[in-house]
């Protein structure tokens, strides 16, 4: 199978329109049925694959970067009849486990994007539904701020999967359902189990929409209702964006790959990829017009762009590379320098897009299901941002003291007011909340020693790496702990670090990954789903699936 | 003992159901019907209501005189609920249940699906009425000023025929679904009727009769296929609504038929034998062959339509779960089953229309298609032999199935008639030829004007054969309300 590219473009987009009339955008979801991203099925009714939701990603990450100047996007079908009727069965059906797991937490990460729109870009998303609004539809409009449904006593919402394929509605439905919707758990009970939905006066009653409007003033309480939010928004106005350039990428035969800043080695006989992150090379700009001025080739916003590329791109097409293996190169002073003009400027809208880019880069990370490490070596620039990453993967190793023959700088790693706040994980704290969940003042007491430069043993003194290794032993610690993690049942491996990297409290997006995909991912194993007679697999022949009533 | 032939007037609803002693349903029904009435009175202009008008009513569900003829106004119509007679130790005819006793009640787990189907053949049936409504101002004649009312109070009748099944059997879901069955109406912007072809305006008595025969025709095809459900009140239902419905298609074959009749006479009185001279035929005062064919296509496609996707699951469902039968399922003579069998739908390879084999349950759809599509061609044959007996050469005919399609693969494709791909030009200009213009509209509109005197008929059709229910050619079968 040729490798599925994230990168796409507003040209040649085959799934989605976007319509911009000044602080208005309309996001028209039109599917292609032939544009399916593999053989095999029809995107019927406006049903989804993997490509329409890479498109849909583009669409909300070009929103935010390319037009500032919006501030409700208007979420509508282009078919008649029609809103959306969520994943494409068939190619759930036809699809490896893997696929359907990898393509569920892209579009988990997608509608969390957009959902967190309006919070950190005021950007407010209203899904306009008119037509049908089934399954993975109505997962889409839960995920947008505001619901309007038409009440044409046809069109209704419905999360069908369990009557009608035996699996969860696990794009967040269910947990949408109940956590942001509050929708009473026995109401939610009766929703979830019905495969014809609720419309009209009773879909607001449940609240699961938030208003119904008369089919015949539809288009205009839709139109009326963003011009009310973009008047309440507190954005400002008038904003330009910037141009969201192609991305410098060369995929070598052996599948490594670079990019300007990012460069991934991959070792598929030893399952394993290093990314390199270089350090800038540029100051960072002057004052806000500066940064406008340089758009996508600010340091953090490229090396965000291609981080996050480079995941994206590992996750879907390197599934036997286990091991991520982080290391950087550069200096860390100028990444801490480039890191403070934007936190300085965190109000212009730019700084603000690309700090919460970099959060959203960094949960990507989290969400991985691959075995982290980070490797902090001499000449390495794990500072600020750049240090999140250490917390993010499941260990670090770090050089200490001089090696024979390596004139680097010293290996150290410096902590920034970025590090207390900016990126917050799924779990509604830092990293390093997280880390020192026992012990918060801990925490305290490392935000004293803000802007060191900690080497070796003053990092391992205050537990921000795992290990540190002389010259000595370096080499073979390294060499046995990846030999040992390729060694692993890779399931055991996914389970385990899913379950240690996101410690304390529960949020709706922890729950969603955590509780609701995992979940589905059994389910998604078990006969009854996709057996040869389970219900995916027999979905659309007319036979129904044959469940093993056995509860386990 | 429950007479469960003749019907009960014991109520305020006819029927054969025993409803005086189901006083829930009754009760249900009840509440249900004042809504009716408003939704009747609203929609059939006013002298009308107050017309003495001779229809049939059902009295019995026996086959043989099943209705009795007698004026009435039509809002005193007897609308009631009758199903066929049980058949006794019925078995389900087809699908994973075959052979097991017929469902007297819903079983749980069909519950949703047999109420969707429920509620789309319901929704059809007011529908038609709605599309109809005006139809009386400039009725030809008061034998199809009748007829005309007839047809419709027999989609009223329809319609509280899977009135009563929602509220029987489908609890307080199937109590609010009969009440949006009324809040829908054809053509609305604020909540149309749910299939296509019931939104489209019927503007003339020609588009009426087209109607009649081709989409009533759809009407039996689903009926035929729900007379096999394993689900036997939905069976018995439907059985007895086919009989009503045959009297629809008559009228549009008929009606067609006539109009084609009037046409030719016309032609050969006034020496035209070609069929093309359009403005010559339209002067005296009769619709021209060309025009007819372009309705025939219009109504002929949209009817196609109403079929849905050539491939479907929902189908294969219902087929498999016994809830939807095909058409004549008892008389195919197969396993019934269908799991491992093959059938061949039409399908595009790019731009060429090709057979391609798949599992035969997921095309049911196109199945009775092809079903429908052979109904349909007997009573094009019979107006092709009115047109050859006055000795004029044209012929009607049904066009392609992927001409003018909006459902199904062949939507959004300029293909011609005659099943033929062509260029988007060629397809824009086309069309003019293929269907009725604005300019066709306009003068058929010319010609629709009421007749009011028994046994005088419009220029542009001629009189039937034999009145109905064998009454003279001067029978008035409308006595109108002069206010
Ligand atoms: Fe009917
Ligand atoms: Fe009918």
């Amino acid at each position: 199978m040729s490798p599925i590219n994230f990168e796409v473009f507003p040209e040649s987009y085959r799934h989605w329109r976007v319509e911009y009339e000044g602080d208005i955008a309309r996001v028209i979801m039109d599917v292609d049925e032939d544009g399916g991203l593999m053989e095999g099925y029809q995107l019927k009714l406006n049903s989804y694959d993997l490509g329409v939701d890479i498109e849909l990603a583009d669409v909300v990450q070009r929103m935010r970067f390319e037009h500032p100047e919006v501030k409700v996007v208007i979420m509508q079908s282009g078919k008649d009849r029609v809103f959306c009727a969520g994943a494409n069965i068939r190619m759930l059906g036809g699809a490896t486990h893997a696929h359907k797991v990898n393509f569920c937490k892209f579009t988990n990460e997608t509608r969390n994007t957009f959902e967190a729109a309006e919070e950190d870009s005021g950007q407010k998303w209203i899904a306009a539904v008119k037509g049908s609004c089934a399954g993975g539809g109505y997962e889409l409009a839960l995920a947008c701020n505001h619901i309007i449904l038409t009440n044409d006593s046809t069109s209704s919402v419905a999360l069908p999967e369990v009557p009608l394929l035996a699996v969860l509605p696990g794009t967040g439905g269910l947990t949408r359902v109940t956590d942001k919707r509050k929708v009473r758990r026995d109401l939610a009970d009766v929703f979830c189990a019905m495969e014809e939905g609720v419309r009209g006066q009773r879909a607001v009653d449940w609240q699961l929409v938030d208003e119904i409007v008369p089919n015949s003033k539809f288009d205009d309480v839709v139109t009326a209702r963003a011009a009310e939010f973009a008047a309440a928004s507190l954005k400002a106005n008038g904003l330009t964006g910037i141009k969201l350039t192609p991305l410098p990428r060369k995929i070598a035969e052996d599948g490594s790959i670079s990019y300007d800043l990012v460069e991934v080695a991959i070792e598929r006989d030893k399952g394993l990829a290093t990314i390199t992150l270089n350090g800038p090379d540029t100051a960072p700009p002057a004052s806000t017009d500066a940064l406008q001025a340089e758009g996508a080739d600010n340091y953090l916003l490229k090396l965000a762009r291609e981080l996050d590329d480079a995941i994206l791109h590992l996750r879907t097409n390197e599934r036997e590379v286990g091991v991520l293996v982080f290391r950087s190169q550069g200096d860390p002073a100028a990444v801490v320098a480039h890191e403070a003009m934007l936190l300085d400027n965190a109000d212009f809208w730019l700084a603000n897009e690309i700090l919460q880019y970099w959060k959203r880069v960094l949960k990507r990370v989290d969400m991985t299901a691959r075995s982290l490490v980070a490797v902090v070596e001499h000449g390495s620039c794990f500072a600020g941002p750049l240090a999140e990453l250490l917390w993010s993967c499941d260990r670090s190793y770090m050089m200490q003291d001089e090696f024979e023959g390596d004139n680097r700088p010293l290996a150290t790693v410096t902590l920034t007011a970025g590090n207390f706040g900016r990126y917050l994980m799924g779990n509604g704290l830092t990293r390093l909340q997280t880390r020192f969940l026992g012990d918060p003042e801990a925490v305290d007491r490392l935000e004293a020693q803000k802007g060191e430069a900690l080497d070796a043993d003053a990092a391992d003194d205050v537990g921000l790496v795992t290990f540190i290794y002389d010259d000595i032993d370096w080499e073979d610690e390294l060499r046995i702990f990846l030999e040992e993690r390729a060694s692993f049942s890779p399931d055991a491996m996914t389970g385990m670090e899913a379950n240690l990297r996101f410690a304390g409290p529960e949020t709706m997006e922890t729950r969603i990954f955590g509780r609701l995909t995992a979940w589905q991912n059994w389910i998604f194993q078990r006969p009854n789903a996709v057996g040869e007679e389970g219900a995916l697999q027999r979905y659309g022949t007319g036979i129904r699936g044959k469940y093993n009533m056995e509860r386990v | 003992m429950l007479d469960l032939i003749n019907v009960s007037y014991d109520t305020q609803i006819p029927n054969n159901v025993g409803l005086s002693s189901d006083k829930r349903v009754l009760k249900a029904l009840e509440k249900w019907h004042p809504g009716y009435i408003n939704w009747w009175n609203d929609l059939i202009p006013q002298n009308f209501q107050e017309s003495m008008v001779y229809l049939r009513t059902a009295v019995s569900v026996d086959p043989k005189g099943w209705a009795k003829f007698d004026y009435v106004k039509m809002p005193e119509y007897r609308w009631g609920v009758l199903l066929a007679p049980q058949v006794e130790d019925r078995r389900i005819p087809m699908g994973e249940h075959l052979g097991e006793p017929a469902w007297q009640e819903v079983p749980g787990e069909y519950r949703n699906l047999l109420k969707r189907l429920i509620v789309i053949q319901g929704d059809t049936e007011p529908g038609s009425v709605e599309q109809q409504r005006f139809l009386g101002l400039t009725a030809p004649s008061l034998y199809d000023m009748r007829n005309l009312f007839q047809v419709n109070v027999e989609e009223g009748r329809h319609l509280w025929a899977m009135v009563y099944l929602l509220q029987k059997y489908f609890g307080r879901d199937g109590r609010e679904e009969a009440n949006d069955l009324l809040i829908r109406s054809s053509g609305s912007e604020e909540a149309p009727r749910m299939l296509g072809a019931f939104n489209e305006e019927t503007p003339d008595w020609l588009s009426f009769f087209m109607f009649t025969y081709f989409t009533d025709r759809d009407g039996k095809m689903q009926l035929e296929s729900l007379a096999q459900s394993g689900f036997d009140p939905l069976s018995r239902t439907c059985r007895f609504m086919l009989t009503e419905e045959a009297h629809h298609m008559f009228v549009g074959e008929t009606g067609v038929g006539r109009t084609i009749q009037a046409t030719c006479e016309a032609m050969k009185t006034a020496g035209i034998s070609d069929p093309y001279d359009i403005n010559k035929v339209r002067d005296l005062g009769v619709i021209d062959l060309p025009t007819i064919q372009k309705k025939l296509n219009l109504h002929y496609t949209l009817s196609l339509d109403l079929f849905g996707q050539e491939i479907s699951t929902n189908a294969a469902n219902a087929f498999n779960q016994g809830i939807k039968g095909r058409y004549m399922e008892m008389r195919l003579k197969d396993d019934h089953r269908l799991i491992n069998d093959t059938y061949n739908v039409l399908d595009l390879d790019g731009d060429k229309i090709i057979e391609k084999e798949v599992p035969a349950l997921t095309a049911l759809n196109m199945r009775l298609r092809d079903d429908y599509v052979k109904d349909a061609a007997g009573g094009v044959g019979r107006w092709n032999k009115i047109i050859d007996k006055h000795g004029i050469e044209y012929e009607m005919k049904l066009p392609h199935q992927a001409f003018n399609r909006k459902i199904g693969v062949f939507s959004g494709k300029n293909f011609d008639p005659d099943g033929n791909l062509v260029s988007g030009a060629a397809y824009d200009q086309g069309l003019t030829e293929w269907l009725p213009t604005h300019a066709d509209g306009d003068f058929i509109q010319s010609l629709m004007k009421p007749i009011h005197e028994p046994g005088v008929y419009a220029s542009w059709i001629a009189p039937p054969k034999v009145g109905i229910d064998n009454k003279p050619g001067d029978f008035e079968y409308v006595k109108l309300h002069m206010a």
